[in-house]
């Protein structure tokens, strides 16, 4: 498949000498899957097995599992702690080797883990962060033995409610191997590069400031393995980044934070970012903790004030407006493609088909219930409409436009799973932008805390120097590797079952869907 | 141009030990003691923080629940001993529509003045009940739009009470004067009388005093008068009294410094308004309108008598309707009313002040979006002052808040911060929605999405029927 990454020969002809001698070889980073374990000693488990004081230590218990969760260390008086991140629980019960019926003594008691309640919310509930955290470990899909319930949350709406209609066996059988993930950023016929991307998800936007430099790079290195592409965010440009230029989108956003001309030079997209999802109308936030003396420098701001970016861009009052900004990236940047990041209004399939008249290459729209860094709570429970019902009207009104083959449409805000990308896709998005899925990847445990005074105690959207030393930039790529890969196997098995060679097919296709609180009775066109 | 509406605040830290949502829990008889522990390393430093909550504590129950639920010390412990767990206290605060979550967002801002922010985005449900099941718009590219609280350009929240005139009239080529009294506050919000089933000490005065500083009004129950530390002057203007039928009348001396008071419902409200009127020419009239089944076409009827100016119609605490086998929700008994008023061409001839059920700073917003020109509020206030709505205090048992030991400092202080909040809160959604001004947000439903509506343009045309 053609990477997306550029001939350093075309360079020369459209970008300026002082940004060509400002780019370094760019670094390649290797598709490989390799165990990548949790970085902390206790891995959360979902079942507990409680050993009482009956148990004699005759070690049946470790010679039966054969998924090694009691650990027995020779030298040692006790058990060491089980290792319950390998329990299967409940469906180990049928299984002749289930400890808790075989132990001589009756000393094993096998129970949910209470902490199930206290990890996540019903966007992201515990078995959908655990399985996350299985693939990321693993590269595969978390076993069907530990009965994970990941392919939705429990929001009790959109995604959650949505079901794909799988017919009973494929109508064709084609080779997983044979089936295309890949999306085509720019359907303009502009003159412009295409550019392929190999899974139909790239990174979205963090900043530096909001998430740690080595976060950034671990999206970065992984968007290079993967052929896709990873998002500057509000922040600016992390020279650490330069090695990576080709498969990274500056964000322009409201405050302008670190936008210079070798930034927008150096990278083959760029993005508008007019609003997001989680704070929709409002601009970005950064608090004043989290301004460390990097992050003021970078964005050219006073140290430790609180940057409230403003909201909307001052220079645009209208479609025409937004058509000299995009003319002005692209005199800029010749090759570069431009999206455009909007929220989710009424009109949101109005601004879309404006901002493709305006010759945007992408339109990115952002729900309302993603989001990774601060927000006010009033903004991302209250303003603009969640993403599933933003990408059919979006979809049909481009349709109706006759522009819906010469733009990308992007969705984000709530994205959380293969499933919820493929149906983002099947309800007419060509692709998608995660964000939360990454940082879960990395250890994220949605405690909410990213925003203010050091930022987060599990050291990933923080930028206090300590904390982000919790994470290896090695460790945090081979995390994010390993979750894209997951997901692409599950979003090949989900086209598999559909018999379709490429997710393009998948485009559109809500025939394919079923809404669990709907009678489902609609007879297909 | 007139100064913009600021509320001073300053930081009022709680009187009783936080409630917080989650705590730690550790089998601490099989610690290892070893010298790298976690709870040296808690980011937040919370295990100090116990222990030296634990020295100081007067309560013997209650116990230290300030976690932040990062699970840092839980995955990195040596020995695994550590557990997190919710506080059940926490769990129990309030009921299914005041829920823990409200409570402890409101504690917050009462303390802070703060407009509450987090991380990991959304956390809740897809949409829910009532105001959960409506969203409200933002402006993109094409409207023109403000900044925010952060902003340079001015965002009015002010609203009226009274009768506006619809047209202009003219005798002899000249403008006939209109006489009639307006009010203008400076949020679309006033103050509640208490809840009648939290028996509490006298918070009136605070209430009051908390009207003068945000330029509000406060309800006050003609029986409760006269309260303590009243200054006629500063005080009267933002007080409503509510002419209760069952205490003596308030003097004409005190009527002619007030500017609102409120009568309830019954035969006679128009020979009553047309006194009260006769009296005191320049004093709006209300009449509180209970919405129980026949309360939204009463407000509809009311509105039709060309005596009434406002109506305040009020559903239960939990804003539903009163007394109904199937309750609507005061989010649908709004819309009647304004609809029904728009139709019959009434709409611009009264005030219609909603309260029951509004318990967050969005509440405002929606309501005004479905037609009120302004909400009252009773609980919220409570809640800032600490208030658990565990309603001991109904069954005579001691009030775990202690209300009966605020001063007036305390209260003054938390209830300012949380309408600081509120109103910030406000401009928020009003700047995201581009709208400068309160009043032209009354009715204005294009400023929202309603979840029926986007469910079935949506997925109705795709799924069927919704079940």
């Amino acid at each position: 498949m053609a990477r997306c990454s550029v001939q350093e020969d075309s360079l020369k002809e459209v970008l300026p000498e002082n940004t060509l001698k400002t780019r370094v070889p760019q670094t390649q980073v290797n598709r490989e899957i390799r165990p990548a374990p949790s970085r902390y000693r206790n891995e959360i488990a979902k079942y507990v097995i409680r050993r009482n004081e009956d148990c004699i230590r005759c070690g049946k218990c470790v010679e039966l599992c054969p998924r090694g969760v009691h650990v027995d260390k020779p030298g040692y008086k006790y058990f060491a702690e089980p290792r319950l991140d390998r329990c299967i629980g409940i469906a180990c019960e049928k299984t002749d080797h289930y400890c808790v019926a075989q132990c001589p003594r009756s000393a094993l008691q096998m129970v949910e883990n209470p902490m199930m309640k206290v990890l996540g919310d019903c966007r992201w509930p515990a078995d959908m962060i655990l399985a996350t955290w299985k693939m990321a470990e693993t590269g595969d899909l978390p076993p069907e033995e530990f009965g994970f319930e990941y392919q939705c949350g429990a929001s009790g709406g959109g995604f959650d409610k949505l079901r794909f209609k799988f017919p009973d066996t494929p109508p064709v059988e084609i080779s997983e191997d044979d089936i295309d993930t890949g999306i085509d950023l720019n359907k303009r016929d502009d003159g412009r590069p295409r550019i392929t991307i190999d899974v139909p998800w790239y990174g979205g936007g963090m900043s530096f400031g909001s998430v740690s430099n080595v976060t950034q790079l671990s999206k970065a290195r992984a968007a290079v393995a993967w052929n896709t592409f990873t998002c500057t965010g509000e922040g600016g440009y992390m020279e650490r980044m330069r090695p990576f230029d080709d498969h990274v989108i500056t964000q322009v956003a409201t405050g302008l934070f670190g936008v210079r001309e070798e930034t927008i030079q150096r990278v083959p997209i760029v993005e508008f970012k007019y609003a997001q999802g989680a704070k929709p109308g409002l601009g970005g936030h950064l608090l004043g903790d989290k301004n460390t003396v990097a992050v003021s420098r970078m964005r050219e701001a006073v140290l430790g004030i609180s940057l409230f970016s403003p909201f909307p861009f001052h220079s645009v009052y209208s479609i025409e407006d937004h058509m000299k900004h995009i003319d002005w990236i692209k005199h800029l940047n010749p090759r570069a493609l431009v999206s455009t990041k909007v929220s989710t209004p009424t009109d949101v399939d109005m601004v879309a088909v404006g901002s493709y008249a305006a010759g945007t290459h992408i339109v990115h729209i952002d729900g309302g219930y993603g989001g990774t860094g601060a927000a006010p709570d009033i903004a991302k429970k209250n303003i603009a409409m969640p993403i599933e019902y933003a990408i059919g009207r979006v979809h049909r009104f481009l349709e109706a436009e006759g522009a819906r083959d010469k733009v990308t449409l992007i969705a984000s805000g709530g994205i959380r799973s293969a499933h919820d990308i493929a149906k983002a896709i099947a309800l007419g998005a060509d692709g998608v932008v995660v964000g939360t899925g990454e940082l879960v990847a990395l250890g994220c445990v949605r405690c909410t805390r990213c925003e203010s005074g050091r930022g987060c105690p599990r050291g990933i959207a923080t930028t206090d120097a300590t904390l982000a030393t919790q994470i290896d930039v090695e460790w945090g790529t081979q995390r994010i590797i390993n979750l894209y890969n997951a997901w692409r196997k599950e979003l090949v098995g989900i086209l598999r079952r559909f018999g379709m060679r490429s997710v393009q097919e998948l485009r559109g296709r809500t025939d394919l869907l079923m809404h669990l609180d709907y009678s489902n009775d609609v007879k297909a066109e | 141009m007139p100064n913009k509406y600021h509320i001073k605040t300053r930081p009022v830290p709680p009187r009783r030990p936080r409630i917080g949502k989650f705590g730690v829990i550790d089998w601490r008889e099989d610690c290892a003691r070893c010298h790298n522990c976690v709870k040296k390393a808690c980011v937040y430093d919370r295990y100090r923080q116990e222990a030296d909550y634990i020295r100081s504590l007067d309560d013997v129950d209650a116990l230290f629940f300030d976690c932040m639920g990062c699970f840092s010390c839980v995955q990195n412990c040596t020995k695994g001993l550590l557990r997190l767990s919710v506080n059940p206290v926490y769990e129990g605060l309030g009921n299914s529509y005041w829920t823990p979550d409200i409570i402890r967002t409101t504690w917050l801002q009462a303390e802070t003045a703060k407009i509450p922010v987090s991380g990991a985005g959304y956390r809740g449900p897809f949409a829910g009940p009532g105001f959960d099941a409506m969203w409200t718009d933002m402006s993109e590219i094409v409207r023109p739009t403000r900044d925010g609280i952060h902003g340079r350009e001015y965002i009015s929240t002010a609203v009226d009470i009274g009768r506006k005139p619809s047209y202009l009239s003219f005798e002899d080529g000249k403008p006939v004067r209109n006489d009639s009294p307006l009010i203008c506050i400076q949020m679309p919000l006033i103050f509640d009388l208490p809840s009648p089933i939290h028996t509490l000490p006298d918070l009136e005065p605070i209430l009051v005093e908390t009207a003068a500083r945000t330029d509000l009004i406060a309800l006050v129950d003609s029986a409760r008068w006269p309260l303590d530390g009243i200054d006629p002057d500063r005080h009267l203007p933002h007080i409503g009294f509510y002419l209760n039928p069952r205490s003596p009348e308030i003097s004409g001396d005190v009527l002619r410094r007030t500017r609102l008071v409120e009568i309830p419902d019954g035969n006679d409200v128009v020979p009553r308004i047309q006194e009260l009127k006769h009296q005191h020419p320049h004093i709006v009239v209300a009449i509180r309108v209970e919405l129980d089944c026949r309360g939204t076409s009463r407000a509809v009827e009311l509105a039709s008598v060309d005596e009434v100016e406002v109506i305040h119609a009020v559903a239960d605490l939990n804003g539903n309707e009163s007394r109904a086998q199937n309750p609507r929700f005061i989010k649908e008994m709004i819309r009647e009313i304004h609809t029904t008023l728009i139709d019959s061409g009434r709409r611009d001839e009264v005030t219609l002040i909603c309260g029951g059920g509004i318990a967050l700073p969005e509440h405002v917003t929606k309501a005004v979006i479905c037609g009120a020109d302004l909400v009252s509020i009773n609980l919220p206030l409570l809640i800032a002052m600490e208030c658990h709505l565990c309603s001991s205090c109904e069954a005579g048992m001691t009030c775990p808040a202690k209300l009966e030991e605020i001063d007036s400092l305390y209260g003054v202080g938390r209830t300012t911060n949380l309408i600081a909040a509120w109103h910030d809160q406000l401009i928020e959604m009003m700047g995201a929605m581009g709208m400068r001004e309160a009043r032209r947000l009354r009715g204005d439903v294009g400023r929202a999405m309603f979840f029926e509506d986007l469910e079935e343009e949506s997925f109705g045309t795709l799924f069927g029927t919704r079940r």
